[in-house]
């Protein structure tokens, strides 16, 4: 699938919801079902330092698509950590630098990018848009 | 012995109080708000916001230099707040009251000129484990722009400064002691009054950071008998960007000026400049008029209701919801002072504070998360942050019980099972 396939898959998914109980509840099921990061990874250099949640980020590069694994402390950014690992995980570079992510706006999660919320997400976006900027580049040059 | 009219006098009338603040009318996702971030920044009074737009509307020029009569009027208003500010915490002389930004510019602005004239290589500052980041940062630039060691009182598992400990740092190499009165994470109300009348004994001055103090417990400045006070005016339900640096004459005609520029100054020429006298020594640049002034319009409000008053049925609250909150599985606070201002710290159980910020959050319930700018605080107790309420005289009960409802909501929807 594509990265717009996924966010309209998940999109989908949170239309069904009727409040924002459900909603939260949904986003900490997918926090309990995503994959636990390997302990050697949850090194201080994999850290995205955000104010409150820690969320750890290990970028893995496969036949031309880079595999992102993550974690977090908090259990709510979590879960929008696992999201954001659906939808870029298992793309090429040159797709991930160009992903525009419209879903966290499209299911009523934009105060959870805001700069005020200090949750680490939006750290950890470019972070992942940076590390496949960077594998691009290296790409072009070979 | 108090008449019946004065027992009556003391009652805070909350449905009045809340009345004056119209942001507590908000509906935030879909709820009425519960607004327990006041120690972050309090509201405002009516009598503030009229007041800013009355000196926008009537007032605005200046300050001190025009000779035109709108730039006397806020010349006179901005005097005025500044003595009405002097009265509030009963300072000898109105010019020991300094405008500053905050809390933090008038730490920064003793960190430095005060530092400048009295700290040489060798010397020591003394500051407490429960500081927050603006009284930790500012001393570790001073202390390495002079090589002098800065030392941190140390607190028990309370959250209650070690005295004993303090004491014995007591000695001819400390110039400063730079001290919270009451701690923004913990809630804890520091023994002032002792800190002061032993750090005097070997003719120490102190500092004390009023911010979290000066909107819950009368001060008296020259009963305390301390050389510096800072404190912000947003959180004494005044506007943002205006606090108040007090500080003894004798210490402040000593301290060179902190920031050069207009006002400041006596005559200047490009041989040598004299500096104003107090307080304009300090205040360089035009001042924010608007907020020192309706800071006295803030400093009206809160001496109309009595700052007694205020003490009392904030501790009522804090005793409540203590209570309350002590009733939730797996609750632990963080901060348990016998002396307290009114907030509370905690932390759940298997739950971290930033995902009860988010429910809570959706509640309606504004509470802060976090480390609360006090890192070293939260690493003593070997925690990420905590979930902080803070309480000011316009919440009330109900609110708080509003608030147990949604921790425990937020407990069963976030305990990994």
């Amino acid at each position: 699938m594509t990265i717009n396939e996924i966010q309209d898959e998940l999109i989908e998914e949170f239309s069904l919801f009727g409040d924002w109980m459900e909603k939260y509840e949904h986003i900490i099921q997918m926090a309990k079902e995503l994959p636990v990061i390997a302990e050697r990874y949850k090194l201080d250099e994999n850290l995205i330092k955000g104010c409150q949640a820690k969320v750890w980020l290990h970028p893995d590069f496969k036949d031309g698509k880079i595999l992102f694994s993550a974690d977090s402390d908090a259990i709510i950014t979590k879960g929008l950590v696992s999201m954001v690992v659906r939808i870029l995980s298992n793309h090429t570079p040159a797709e991930i630098v160009h992903a525009d992510l419209y879903f966290v706006d499209a299911i009523g999660l934009k105060e959870h990018l805001s700069m005020t919320r200090s949750n680490g997400l939006l750290s950890m976006l470019k972070q992942m848009k940076m590390y496949a900027l960077a594998l691009q580049s290296t790409q072009n040059v070979n | 012995m108090k008449t019946n009219t004065d027992i009556l006098k003391e009652i805070i009338d909350i449905q009045k109080i809340r009345k004056d603040f119209p942001i507590l009318d908000s509906i935030i996702n879909g709820r009425p708000l519960v607004y327990f971030d006041n120690a972050a920044t309090s509201q405002k009074p009516w009598s503030v916001i009229k007041a800013i737009e009355h000196y926008y509307t009537d007032l605005n020029s200046n300050v001190h230099r025009g000779v035109h009569h709108l730039s006397q009027q806020a010349t006179n208003a901005f005097e005025a707040s500044r003595k009405k500010i002097a009265d509030f915490i009963n300072a000898a002389y109105d010019h020991e009251v300094i405008f500053t930004k905050g809390t933090t510019e008038g730490i920064n602005l003793v960190a430095h000129s005060y530092g400048k004239k009295f700290v040489q290589q060798g010397d020591t500052i003394i500051i407490s484990a429960m500081e927050h980041h603006s009284n930790i940062v500012p001393w570790q630039l001073l202390c390495e722009d002079r090589k002098a060691t800065l030392k941190i009182i140390p607190i028990n598992e309370k959250g209650e400064l070690l005295l004993d400990a303090f004491k014995a740092m007591l000695d001819e190499k400390v110039k400063l002691v730079s001290v919270t009165y009451v701690s923004n994470s913990l809630g804890s109300i520091n023994p002032v009054r002792e800190i002061i009348e032993l750090a005097h004994r070997k003719n120490i001055p102190v500092l004390l950071d009023a911010a979290q103090a000066v909107q819950h417990i009368p001060i008296d400045v020259q009963e305390l008998d301390v050389d510096f006070l800072a404190f912000s005016g947003h959180k004494m339900y005044g506007p943002t960007g205006i606090g108040v640096l007090y500080g003894k004459q004798k210490w402040l005609n000593q301290m060179p000026p902190y920031q050069g520029g207009g006002e400041m100054i006596k005559s200047v020429s490009f041989e040598a400049t004299t500096y104003n006298e107090l307080p304009f020594k300090f205040e360089a640049g035009t001042p924010n008029i608007e907020a020192a002034i309706c800071l006295g319009a803030a400093v009206d409000y809160i001496n109309e209701t009595g700052l007694e008053n205020i003490q009392h049925y904030e501790q009522e609250l804090l005793e409540y919801a203590t209570g309350k909150l002590s009733e939730i599985d797996g609750i632990k606070f963080i901060g348990t002072s016998d002396n307290k201002a009114s907030l509370v710290s905690f932390i759940i159980e298997n739950v971290h504070p930033y995902d009860v910020g988010v429910i809570l959050d959706q509640l309606g319930i504004a509470v802060r998360t976090g480390h609360h700018c006090t890192q070293p605080l939260m690493d003593f107790y070997g925690i990420p942050g905590t979930v902080r309420a803070s309480f000011a005289f316009y919440n009330t009960r109900a609110e708080i019980d509003t608030l147990v409802e949604g921790v425990r909501k937020a407990v069963s929807m976030l305990a990994v099972k």
